[in-house]
């Protein structure tokens, strides 16, 4: 009989911590699997954020570290600098990537390191109970705006990846979702470039990924999928950007 | 004739960093030590070593976190400010048993404060100015030669403990320029084995390296044997220097830029009969609690002299208690003693006209 689906060998074989909904447990097995058919996983080096993903170190079956909240990128500056032959990525949320680690991401794409990001964009900070994210849409409550963004108190949704397009040292920029099945094998292969980019050496690779958070959005899992269809996208459209 | 060159504090913190085999530096320019990054800059690069100019002190440490990790020899410095913001990422070192070597060429504060001379971080560097339960061993060099001497000692106790060793300078010393053998710079330093860093999996299981300990307990049991670790340091590690004999009657306590100055006062008390000592602390942290106790003994009078409204004095104090006379000299601020205020001070204290 011949075997269409299995646990990559990446991932380690536990119960994750995630909520039911939640799309960091589907982002960490597409990365899993990209690293399984690169057959990269003995020489990558992965860094978890501060964030609901700080645990990815015990679901991944790689070197993993974790990096203060906001710096994974001058972390991985560090690793890649020493280590060029290893293939180093950032799992970042948007708290840490867009918000307390905004100059880190700016400088390490500007300087073009040779690293892949992966950036969940689901719109709050998880981990400290869904308060109001850099990227939070216009009117969106959460904790920490509960009229809802208003851009006069709280500024506008920050689009971090595509402000990064005007800097030379950026290779690859590229925007997906996972609200169907093809969404999340175009995120698949967003993912699978911006290893082999790395690979190539061809320089600072970023995927940001439309994420859903039932929890903290008080929606079931599949509100979630169409909200991110309808609504986010509005803001955060699926495309790549350079 | 032995080859000497003349060169500064901050480079010769440059130099010896490069010689003790760091092949990592990230750093951001701060007066007083941008010497020591643009030698950095220059010197890295020519070695084949890697040379970051960082976007801010933030980013310079947790580099320093990455280089660490991967088992790399790595080096940052910068000035009180810049330290402070590097606090954070220090207490992650710490957390994370990475071995890592700051200088630390401090002026004067608090806040933006001015580009002089100060030892004002001395709580900052034996306290932990970040958060959590943890040391780092903390050396003092008081001369060019000195910084030589104990910049490959510092990679070496970082890597040994698997610790963060800051070098405590000031603006003076890092400015200063002095005469240093050259044959002082090619000292060895042993190498450790780093089996815990990450550089992939590759014939052997997974590694990770973190600070997050949630299940109950988990944190305490790591916190304890980082204990354990910091009282081996605190018996092993002890370095201090002493000019001390039976007649002394007053024992100077400075450490860095001012224990030098100390030096030309006791010669010209000395010369005047007037026998005074001087302690030095080398390590800051550990403190010479030690010796400093066996000394109250036979001396009964301490002068602690600091650029500084008085820091040092703390350990002093704890260690001697009541048992002595302590009194205290201070500058602040940026501004530095003269000899002439430190003579009259001793002899107000031995009742000298
Ligand atoms: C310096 C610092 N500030 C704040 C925090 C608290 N904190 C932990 S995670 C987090 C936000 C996480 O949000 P995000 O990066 O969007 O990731 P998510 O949890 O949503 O996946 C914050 C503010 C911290 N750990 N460290």
């Amino acid at each position: 009989m011949k075997s269409i689906y299995k646990k990559p060998i990446s991932l380690n074989g536990v119960h994750t911590h995630y909520c039911t909904g939640c799309g960091h447990g589907l982002v960490h097995r597409l990365i899993a699997e990209v690293i399984d058919e690169l057959k990269i996983r003995e020489r990558t080096i992965g860094i978890a954020p501060v964030g609901c993903a700080v645990l990815a170190y015990d679901y991944w079956n790689f070197d993993v570290t974790e990096a203060a909240h906001g710096r994974p990128l001058a972390v991985a500056t560090g690793i890649k600098r020493v280590q060029p032959d290893k293939i180093v990525f950032t799992y970042q949320g948007d708290g840490d990537l867009a918000s307390i680690g905004a100059n880190e991401t700016i400088h390490a794409a500007n300087r073009g390191e040779n690293l892949t990001v992966i950036f969940i964009n689901n719109g709050v900070y998880g981990m400290t109970g869904g308060q109001m994210a850099p990227t939070t849409l216009m009117g969106q409550k959460t904790t920490t705006t509960k009229l809802g963004r208003d851009h006069k108190l709280h500024g506008f949704p920050l689009p971090l990846l595509d402000m990064l397009k005007v800097l030379d040292g950026v290779c690859y920029l590229e925007r997906r979702s996972l609200f169907s099945p093809a969404e999340v094998i175009k995120a698949k292969k967003a993912i699978s470039k911006s290893f082999i980019n790395q690979i190539d050496g061809l320089g600072f690779s970023m995927v940001e990924i439309l994420s859903p958070c039932p929890t903290h959005w008080k929606m079931s899992s599949l509100e979630c999928l169409t909200w991110i269809e309808k609504e986010v996208t509005k803001t955060y459209p699926v495309e790549r950007v350079k | 004739m032995k080859r000497r060159t003349l060169i500064s504090g901050n480079e010769a913190f440059a130099e010896a960093a490069i010689r003790a085999g760091c092949g990592f530096y990230a750093g951001y320019p701060i007066t007083p030590q941008n010497e020591l990054i643009e030698y950095m800059s220059r010197r890295m690069i020519a070695e084949g070593k890697v040379f970051v100019q960082a976007e801010s002190e933030l980013a310079s440490i947790n580099m320093i976190f990455g280089a660490s990790l991967s088992g790399v020899r790595c080096m940052t410095s910068s000035s009180s400010p810049g330290i402070s913001l590097m606090q954070e990422g220090i207490s992650y070192l710490a957390g994370c048993e990475l071995p890592a070597v700051i200088v630390n060429v401090m002026r004067g504060g608090p806040g933006l404060g001015n580009i002089a001379p100060s030892q004002a971080d001395y709580f900052q560097s034996t306290r932990g100015g970040g958060h959590g339960d943890y040391r780092t061993i903390v050396l003092a060099p008081s001369t060019v030669a000195e910084i030589v001497k104990l910049t490959p000692l510092a990679f070496e106790l970082a890597d040994k403990y698997r610790n963060v060793v800051l070098l405590l300078g000031d603006g003076i010393l890092g400015q200063m320029m002095e005469a240093v053998d050259e044959d002082l710079f090619d000292i060895k330093t042993k190498e450790y084995p780093k089996p815990w860093a990450l550089r992939g999996c590759e014939g052997r299981a997974p590694q990770s390296i973190k600070s997050l300990y949630l299940a109950p307990g988990a944190l305490e049991e790591v916190n304890l044997r980082l204990e354990a670790k910091y009282n081996q340091i605190r018996e092993e590690e002890v370095r201090y220097q002493e000019l001390i004999d039976k007649n002394t009657r007053v024992v100077l306590v400075a450490y860095g830029t001012v224990a030098r100055l100390c030096r030309g006062v006791i010669r010209k008390l000395r010369s005047e009969n007037i026998n005074v000592g001087l302690f030095r602390p080398i390590t800051l942290w550990p403190f010479p609690n030690q010796r400093l106790s066996e000394i109250s003994k036979t001396v009964k009078k301490f002068l602690v002299l600091e650029m500084s409204t008085g820091q040092m004095i703390d350990d002093v104090r704890i260690v001697l208690d009541r048992s002595a006379e302590i009194e205290f000299l201070g500058r602040t601020g940026g501004s530095i003693f003269s000899e002439d205020e430190i003579i009259a001070k001793i002899k107000k204290m031995l009742k000298i006209k």
